[in-house]
């Protein structure tokens, strides 16, 4: 009984940002839409948040995944600082997946960083979700 | 914001742009949009109508139920991309409604059919392909090939740091410069990009909204230095704020003080720049941004009202700046409803500037428009079939009769174009216009029962949006208050669930797909483009004369607190003295500061 009330009460808190000059949000918000749509709790950064303005975010909200996009190219400077960020900042727990347009031989240096998901433009919701959630269950849930 | 500064003021006069009010003319054009509709028309006689009702009832019932019925799988829920239900077949009924002089003829009011007398017949569209990455030397050496290669226009796409207004050595630049077009960071990077290009003979486009005013500022510069007078300068800067709130969400101050510096550029450009261009109103990012195309056309051409509204408020008479008002449209899959979306833009405009804003001068009905192909439309997956998009996307814009065209490269779903997918995006344009007889008449789908219908049905929604906007508190208001970026935003949402659901098919995607990898070779931008023009900026500050560059800035920050001022004249001064860009926006920034949007989940 105990547990079954736990369960329901464990929704995962998700942080969706665009750490950089990148205003195409049409990407994120759509996603935010669709991790609201499957229970999590979503919080959006809004435009133009600096890495360390999302680390941040990521600390006070005590979310259990940030979820980073970016289009614009500059992923590799981004997506990396926000992990090291949160790696200072006692949040080195927190899952960090990406997304965006990630060329495919930049991302086994992302994976090793533990930066993982890194799905492009056409994924499904569906295999987005549940990579966020196997994350979670796994490393923060210890499912 | 800063207190006690007036930003920009608005006099009772506008509504679409500032307030809502009751009975006003949106409310009145909404109703008689549908009104319209209803009343027959004398575009048929009643009894040849009273004839294809009968054939039409009998065709249903019995050949079409019949045939369907035995043909397994035929649909009943065909609609458009924006949700418009479809008929199986178009007929006189769906157009009996209409006049013939609300469709009229090319080059005459109210230009359903197109905006010249003569359309293609006297020359095709402008190719203006878009360009623009790395270092202003390779963006250089992009401009002189396109222009080699038969181009008749040019367009310069810039970075992210300049469109957000930061210098390539600022922090927030790291890792962007020269990825997503070009760095500009003072006059000496436009010196280079437009070396050897004539100014006098050439037509540039730039693709720059926030720093717009700069922008054009440093390209009279380098026109000066090439010893060509203000007045002989032609192309279009951006400069569409409004939409940057609504989709694009590249700001640096609040709404209040672009809007003003647009207002500033209006009378600027009227006075010493005639032929330029100064607001390219666009859908495309709206559209880009999820909307549907239902949307696109309501919110540019709203924008669109508001921006004749600013005009009219700074004191201008609409016959002075609204022919170098031109539009900017999307063109994607959705083969008629884009090119009913293009001849229902025509007609609003030319109606609403007509009956709403008095406007007598014809010049000044026209919507002259560029287009674009979809860049959302584009898949990584099987890269090539992209070429086949664009070409169906481009065709539907130029059967919706525009004035100039960009076709996207097949690989731009993942990078900035390579030379040879940029040479096909410009061949695809060349076949149409010179092999497939398209141009040889004008509006060729007009007429057609489905397109007149479609175009009336497009317009009538796009005045019901008007209406809503209005009465959500005019276009500032529902920007504000995140009004027109939900609706975007929930258009996207669902056209993504449509696909994640099959109710769409994206080839490649969700259907036919196969397992692939990053399969086509795409242009890499390094750090070198930052690391040389970081070196050039230094040298820059090194050998300019610091105290007049100083005294500049100073001048152009009170003119910035003025709200009576106009701040290009003072802009001029400091871009030619080689105040960075970065320095002339931090002036406004001082002075407005900057702008967070409201929530949008």
């Amino acid at each position: 009984m105990a547990k079954k009330s736990a369960a329901i009460q464990k929704r995962i808190r998700i942080l969706v940002a665009k750490p950089g000059l990148d205003g195409h949000d049409r990407g994120v918000l759509v996603l935010a839409r669709a991790f609201r749509d499957a229970g999590m709790e979503v919080i959006y950064s809004g435009l133009l948040p600096s890495p360390e303005q999302v680390a941040q975010m990521a600390i006070d909200e005590d979310v259990d995944v940030v979820a980073l996009s970016l289009l614009n190219g500059a992923h590799m400077t981004a997506f990396p600082k926000v992990k090291r960020l949160l790696g200072r900042t006692g949040g080195k727990d927190i899952v960090v997946v990406g997304g965006g347009i990630i060329p495919e031989e930049d991302k086994p240096k992302l994976l090793r960083m533990g930066i993982t998901g890194l799905y492009g433009p056409g994924s499904s919701f569906e295999e987005i979700i549940e990579h966020v959630r196997g994350r979670v269950r796994k490393e923060r849930w210890k499912e | 914001m800063v207190e006690g500064i007036v930003y920009f003021q608005a006099r009772p006069a506008s509504d679409m742009l500032l307030r809502g009010s009751r009975d006003s003319y949106w409310k009145k054009a909404a109703r008689v949009a549908v009104e319209r509709r209803a009343k027959a028309g004398t575009l048929y006689d009643r009894k040849a109508v009273e004839s294809v009702r009968r054939g039409l009832k009998q065709w249903e019932e019995t050949i079409y139920r019949e045939w369907s019925e035995k043909a397994q799988g035929t649909r009943a829920d065909f609609q458009t991309a924006s949700g418009i239900p479809l008929k199986p077949v178009y007929s006189p009924l769906d157009v009996a409604d209409a006049d013939y002089p609300d469709q009229g003829f090319p080059g005459v009011y109210p230009y359903l059919r197109g905006v010249y007398p003569n359309m293609y017949r006297g020359r095709h569209w402008t190719m203006r392909m878009f360009s623009g990455f790395g270092t202003p030397e390779d963006t250089n050496r992009r401009l002189k090939l396109l222009l080699k290669h038969g181009e008749t226009g040019l367009s310069v796409a810039f970075d992210m740091p300049t469109l957000y207004g930061y210098d390539c050595d600022h922090q927030k630049a790291h890792g962007e410069v020269g990825r997503c077009g070009v760095n500009v960071s003072s006059l000496k990077d436009m010196e280079v990009i437009f070396d050897g290009i004539p100014l006098g003979k050439v037509s540039t486009s730039m693709t720059i909204n926030a720093p717009a005013t700069v922008l054009t500022c440093m390209y009279a510069g380098v026109a000066r230095k090439q010893g060509v007078p203000m007045s002989k300068l032609r192309g279009t800067v951006q400069a569409d704020m409004l939409k940057e709130y609504i989709a694009q969400k590249e700001w640096v101050y609040p709404p209040e003080a672009h809007l003003r510096l647009v207002r500033d550029l209006m009378v600027f450009c009227t006075k010493e720049m005639p032929l330029w261009n100064y607001i390219s109103i666009s859908g495309y990012h709206i559209r880009e941004a999820g909307s549907s195309a239902v949307q696109e056309l309501a919110f540019t051409l709203a924008d669109g009202f508001g921006y004749v509204e600013l005009g009219l408020e700074a004191g201008l008479k609409v016959e002075q700046f609204a022919p170098r008002l031109s539009f900017f449209f999307n063109s994607t899959m959705d083969f008629f409803e884009e090119i009913a979306k293009f001849r229902a833009a025509r007609r609003i405009w030319a109606r609403v500037l007509s009956e709403k804003y008095g406007v007598k001068d014809k010049r000044s009905l026209l919507m002259r428009f560029h287009t674009q192909t979809s860049g959302a439309s584009l898949t990584w997956q099987q890269p090539i079939n992209n070429v086949v998009r664009t070409a169906i996307e481009a065709l539907a814009a130029v059967l919706g009769g525009t004035q100039s065209l960009h076709t996207n490269s097949f690989d731009e779903a993942w990078a900035l174009p390579t030379e040879q997918a940029a040479e096909v995006a410009l061949r695809t344009q060349q076949i149409i216009a010179e092999e497939t007889g398209v141009p040889s008449v004008i509006d060729p789908l007009g007429g057609s029962y489905y397109v007149e219908w479609l175009t009336e049905q497009m317009e009538e929604e796009a005045y019901k949006y008007f209406d809503r906007i209005e009465s959500a508190g005019g276009l500032l208001k529902a920007i504000k208050t995140g009004f027109l970026q939900r609706e975007i935003a929930e258009n996207s949402y669902r056209l993504s669930k449509r696909v994640e659901e099959g109710k769409d098919s994206v080839v490649g995607v969700n259907k036919y797909s196969k397992q692939e990898k990053e399969p086509i070779d795409f242009l890499k931008i390094d750090f070198k483009a930052q690391k040389s023009q970081v070196r050039r900026l230094a040298a820059v500050r090194r050998t300019r004369d610091e105290p007049k560059v100083k005294a500049a800035l100073a001048k152009l920050q009170k003119a910035f607190e003025d709200e009576e001022a106009n701040s290009i004249y003072p802009m001029l001064d400091a871009v030619t003295h080689y105040a960075t860009l970065g320095e002339i926006v931090d002036a406004g920034r001082t002075v407005w500061g900057t702008f967070k949007e409201p929530m949008l989940l």
